[in-house]
């Protein structure tokens, strides 16, 4: 078994990070340097693409020791097959102990089927990572439905773990020196074709960004009922968002916030008649204050809000509007 | 005639886990189990194509390490033509490379297959990886996040939901879609539909019978602690005689906490 073999292991050497995202893969960066001066290892972006080298010069500058650089049209969109292939291949030969991939929609199973390709093991959405006194990697990550934190490391290496979005700072960029690397491998035949791409009909401003949400669950009897949130979103400069019931099951919203849904970090979060089931309440966990409103005291929400209100958000709402108008005033 | 296998997990059903306050462990073996979503939203697509294409027999594939029956039962009410289960005592601490290998070694028995559904991840550990272990051990196209399906001759195609676009895929099969709780709004089996599963069949396996190779089972990955988050929020209950002086209370806590105005 690999990870029996102390020998092969000690040939891992140093940290790979990718993502497709751009942004993200600055946040890892910045992170991976942290790990790597820990380490006392080397820090590694891969840059794949299609005209892409511009973007190798603010690899350096987060961070990276090396950049990578794989610039192929066949690279231009992210197929799966393509994209492992060229991981796999750097794997391989440079044998990284640590891989850190965004944790996208399309980087997640990029991830789990590079793991399976180096038979290796993998730890997804980790938003703490740190290194224990065997110098192992260990990720955290919120499990069983947002019940749990689970501390997670590995048995053999690469270590490979997927980070989120916003999981981490992006970092300062400084002046360093890096290496850019162009390398020209052979990539695979994708298995599926793209057919089209649309945009996804999303509000302007990502719910992630806002400082204040305001957000609504099975409480709201109708759908056009939202302009009492989005008043109140109006004087506090934040965003309306809901619970999954009103985008999955009344289509009301195209998306929600939770677990399963966008996690969120807001200065200010307003639950109006969210009951507040643990799925919900996981997405919520980073807020600064919690307010809920809820018309059954013995909802679970208030046991996990700052401040709680036993009331009917049809009439809490306009009240605070006013009140906070005249307040802030 | 179609086959499509839809990979199943029983899940702890995360909304009734309860927590032991003073250890913040959880109290999983206590816990109910079942049908985790996502994988029963593929289901669900799979009982949709069924009815669609008319000549398609599904087979559910679950693999555990505690008794499934009852939660299998409820799978073959749904539709599902026959439930393989992989159940078996000493996979109880495989990681998701174990689960991914148990599965690929049942899917190249069961063989004949068109499709292999998944759930994008499970409601449960959440991790997400199986799926996505499962095709590159079958060496199969893989579309994941996957909102929308269809199946037209021998090619697949489905709506991908990423992060800022929609993404329209087409695949040849066989082929292993993952599909998101967006798919679909799975059926509650009629008692009718419950009488008829039970006399479908429920085909038990064991590791050993599958002729898995012990070393691939090992976990690659070593849990160090699970634990309930500590709660630190204050519960304070705004009240008061009217909405009024609630309102005007709660507006004054929040400007003093600093998360109102600019």
């Amino acid at each position: 078994m690999l990870w029996e073999g102390e020998d092969d292991m000690s040939e891992h050497e140093g940290i790979l990070v990718f993502s497709e995202k751009h942004d993200l893969m600055l946040e890892m960066l910045g992170k991976g340097l942290e790990i790597a001066d820990k380490l006392q290892t080397s820090l590694a972006a891969v840059l794949m693409g299609f005209n892409v080298q511009e973007k190798a010069d603010e690899l350096v500058k987060c961070g990276a020791d090396k950049v990578y650089l794989v610039d192929n049209q066949a690279l231009e969109h992210f197929r799966i097959e393509a994209y492992l292939s060229v991981l796999h291949n750097l794997a391989t030969s440079y044998k990284p102990e640590i891989i850190l991939i965004g944790s996208t929609r399309n980087g997640k199973p990029l991830a789990a089927r590079l793991a399976t390709r180096l038979e290796a093991g993998c730890v997804p959405d980790c938003n703490k990572l740190s290194i224990d006194e065997k110098m192992r990697l260990v990720g955290e990550r919120i499990t069983y439905g947002g019940n749990a934190a689970a501390k997670i490391t590995f048995k053999g290496k690469p270590q490979i773990v997927t980070v989120p979005q916003r999981a981490f700072e992006k970092p300062e960029q400084k002046d360093r020196s890096g290496q850019v690397i162009s390398l020209d491998l052979k990539i695979e035949e994708p298995k599926t074709e793209i057919v089209e791409t649309k945009p996804l009909e999303v509000s302007s401003v990502r719910i992630e960004d806002a400082e204040v949400i305001i957000s609504c669950g099975r409480g709201l009897g109708k759908k056009e009922d939202r302009v009492l949130l989005d008043e109140l979103a109006t004087v506090l400069c934040g965003q309306v968002g809901c619970s999954r019931p009103l985008a999955e099951d009344r289509k009301w919203f195209s998306e929600w916030v939770g677990l399963s849904g966008h996690k969120v970090k807001p200065k200010l979060y307003i639950a109006c008649g969210i009951s507040g089931v643990i799925q919900h309440v996981a997405g919520i966990r980073d807020a600064k204050v919690i307010v809920a409103i809820n018309k059954d005291e013995q909802a679970p929400i208030f046991e996990v809000a700052d401040y709680g209100v036993v009331g009917n958000l049809y009439e809490i709402l306009p009240a605070l509007k006013e009140a906070l108008k005249k307040q802030l005033e | 005639m179609k086959r499509i296998i839809v990979c199943l997990k029983q899940a702890v059903d995360v909304s009734q886990l309860k927590v032991d306050p003073a250890t913040r462990h959880l109290l999983i073996a206590s816990a109910p189990k079942k049908i985790s979503d996502f994988d029963k939203n593929a289901l669900e697509e799979a009982v949709r194509i069924k009815e669609k294409l008319g000549d398609v027999e599904i087979f559910t594939l679950t693999v555990t390490s505690e008794d499934a029956k009852a939660v299998l039962r409820e799978a073959l009410a749904m539709g599902a033509d026959k439930a393989y289960v992989v159940y078996d005592p000493s996979l109880k601490d495989i990681d998701t490379s174990g689960t991914a290998y148990i599965l690929a070694e049942a899917i190249k028995k069961i063989g004949g297959f068109n499709l292999v559904l998944c759930g994008e991840t499970s409601l449960d550990s959440f991790s997400g990886l199986v799926g996505s272990r499962l095709a590159e051990m079958l060496n199969l196209p893989q579309i994941s996040s996957v909102r929308k399906l269809s199946v037209e001759g021998d090619t697949v195609t489905a709506e991908r939901t990423l992060e800022d676009a929609v993404e329209t895929v087409k695949a040849e099969m066989p082929a292993l879609i993952m599909v998101t709780r967006e798919i679909n709004q799975p059926r509650i089996p009629s008692l009718m539909m419950i009488m008829k599963a039970s006399k479908k069949e429920i085909v038990t396996w064991t590791a050993a019978d599958l002729g898995v190779q012990k070393d691939k089972l090992g976990s690659k990955i070593e849990v160090i602690e699970v634990l309930a988050p500590k709660t630190e929020r204050k519960k304070i209950k705004i009240t008061g005689e009217n909405v009024q002086e609630i309102a005007d209370k709660l507006a004054k806590a929040l400007i003093q906490e600093g998360v109102v105005g600019r």
